[in-house]
């Protein structure tokens, strides 16, 4: 019974995924017609300049949002976890996690205007684009890092810390030996799923970027808008191998890591 | 110092964007970049209730948000049944699988959020492969319309807030005790009396929090309808995106803006209790 529910799940799951990925190595120029095998489509999705440019842009936005988000996100969970009942606490609580659960089309709305009432008031950011998306993503990605580090920290062991203040650790070398080290995972984990947020944005992208920058998702829906072209079909055959390469390398390396897990309060 | 760098990030990036909407509702179309005049000026306020008054001026808006609500509701209730029953199937398998099993529910997730709305095109239209294969089989004689209605508009919502349930709901049933439903069934509790009184129970905090985790971004969803849905019914993040790129009344987008934030207050507030637990 359990088991049909999970095989019918993951099958609507799947099937339009693996109809994609089989018509990804067909010969023919519609994309539902079967035309025989070829690689055709992945040769001309190699020399598609233009999705090639914005999919490095959104590889390096996204790079550059997850670190912001991972920083920005460690400060957040950090006062989240420690700072006990402060004053404000309630509304800190629910701004951290606003961008979280926020609607994009309001999370976009709410910071392109942000940037046109800093551009009326302080003369920045000028010209919209990858600066305004990097913003805007972290912006987003910071919400889900803290999320993640809070829950660490609140799990994590007190007595690790305060044996190394007892034997004389600054709070700074205290942080730095045995606080950061034991919340590395959930920075990493965040980091990624701040990347991956960055990687697939649309909307947010769609408000706050201008002529001059488009990101591979924001191209991708302006293709899509004209109509499905068989590169589309094979690039998602790209995309899903290296994420499941990505997975197969976590998996291992988590079976690796699982002898020295940290311990925890749990 | 780490708190008032908290404080500066979570103002300049949440709450002064969240306030400038709230603010921009006020404010009136204008010619010029941008093309607005604010509501508070170097005169002072100057703004006007332009944008709200259009809000209110007929049923259009209102349905569009009575849409919105009831697609964001339907799409919700499909994912958390449809994810209980994966994640609890996933719960269940031994051990060593449920990684894999896991794996498998985010690896359509990672082929990219607009990709995959391609594949439901592929598949929906009037040549898309299912009506090429029901016409080819002989099964039908002209092509189903398919693709821009509701019911593809609701595939591709489920399809795509579908991990989003799963994850939490496996979360909070890997962490319920066993013992609690060994020892119903060991007094002579049929598997389906377990279930109902012990494992839904149990679950119920995390399936409303994975409710709410659908319900609140299905209600301002935009890409999912402008691709898969009908022209012609408007729903409220739809409204909010074509009002500042096709008509380019940003005031107008503000105000719609505001209110889907009214109507979403109490959802997040909900939802922010239940996740604090």
């Amino acid at each position: 019974m359990r088991r049909v529910f999970l095989a019918l799940g993951l099958g609507f799951l799947w099937a339009p995924i693996l109809v994609m990925v089989a018509y990804a190595f067909s010969d023919s120029r519609s994309p539902y017609v079967w035309g025989g095998f070829s690689l055709r489509w992945f040769a001309a999705l190699a020399a598609n300049e233009r999705l090639l440019e914005a999919a490095f842009l959104s590889l390096r936005i996204g790079a550059a949002a997850a670190t912001l988000a991972t920083l920005l996100g460690l400060l957040l969970g950090w006062v989240l976890a420690r700072h006990g009942p402060f004053a404000g606490r309630p509304l800190f609580g629910a701004l951290a996690g606003a961008p979280l659960v926020l609607p994009e089309v309001v999370t976009g709305l709410a910071l392109l205007l942000l940037f046109v009432a800093l551009q009326g008031l302080l003369g920045w950011p000028g010209q919209r684009g990858a600066v305004t998306v990097w913003l805007a993503h972290s912006a987003l990605g910071m919400a889900y890092v803290a999320v993640l580090v809070q829950a660490r920290l609140a799990a994590l062991d007190p007595r690790l810390e305060e044996a190394a203040a007892d034997l004389g650790a600054s709070p700074f070398a205290v942080f730095r030996t045995i606080t950061l080290p034991l919340i590395a995972p959930s920075l990493a984990a965040g980091w990624g799923l701040a990347f991956t947020l960055s990687l697939d944005d649309v909307v947010l992208a769609s408000f706050v970027s201008g002529p001059g920058a488009t990101t591979l998702p924001v191209y991708l829906f302006s293709q899509l808008r004209l109509g499905l072209t068989p590169e589309a079909n094979a690039l998602a055959v790209v995309l899903l191998g290296l994420a499941g390469a990505g997975l197969l390398g976590l998996s291992i390396l988590s079976r690796r890591g699982r002898v020295e897990t940290p311990p925890s309060r749990e | 110092m780490i708190r008032l760098g908290a404080w500066l990030a979570l103002g300049l990036l949440v709450a002064a964007p969240l306030a400038i909407v709230l603010g921009m509702g006020f404010g009136s179309v204008a010619p010029g970049v941008p093309p607005v005049r604010w509501p508070i000026g170097p005169e002072g306020w100057q703004g006007s209730l332009e944008a709200w008054s259009l809000l209110f001026a007929d049923g259009y808006y209102l349905d569009a948000f009575l849409r919105s609500l009831r697609l964001a509701a339907l799409t919700a209730s499909l994912c958390l049944v449809i994810g209980f029953g994966m994640a609890l199937g996933i719960a269940s398998a031994r051990p060593g699988r449920q990684f894999g099993l896991l794996a498998l529910v985010l690896l359509p997730f990672w082929t990219g959020f607009v990709l995959r709305l391609s594949a439901w095109v592929g598949l929906l239209r009037d040549s898309g492969w299912i009506n090429t294969v029901l016409l080819s089989a002989g099964l039908i004689e002209a092509p189903l319309a398919l693709l821009y209605t509701e019911g593809a508009m609701l595939a591709g919502m489920v399809h795509g807030y579908l991990p989003f349930a799963v994850l939490p709901l496996y979360a909070a049933l890997m962490r319920r005790d066993p013992a609690l439903e060994e020892a119903a069934a060991d007094l002579g509790a049929s598997p389906f009396t377990v279930f109902r009184t012990i494992t839904l129970p149990l679950a119920a905090p995390a399936a409303a929090a994975a409710f709410l985790l659908v319900f609140i971004p299905a209600a301002g969803e935009v890409v999912i309808p402008e691709l898969l849905g009908a022209p012609d019914s408007v729903l409220i993040g739809r409204a909010i995106w074509g009002e500042f790129f096709q008509t380019r009344d940003w005031p107008a987008a503000a105000a719609l803006a505001s209110a889907l934030l009214a109507v979403l207050l109490l959802p997040v507030v909900l939802y922010q209790r239940l996740a604090r637990r």
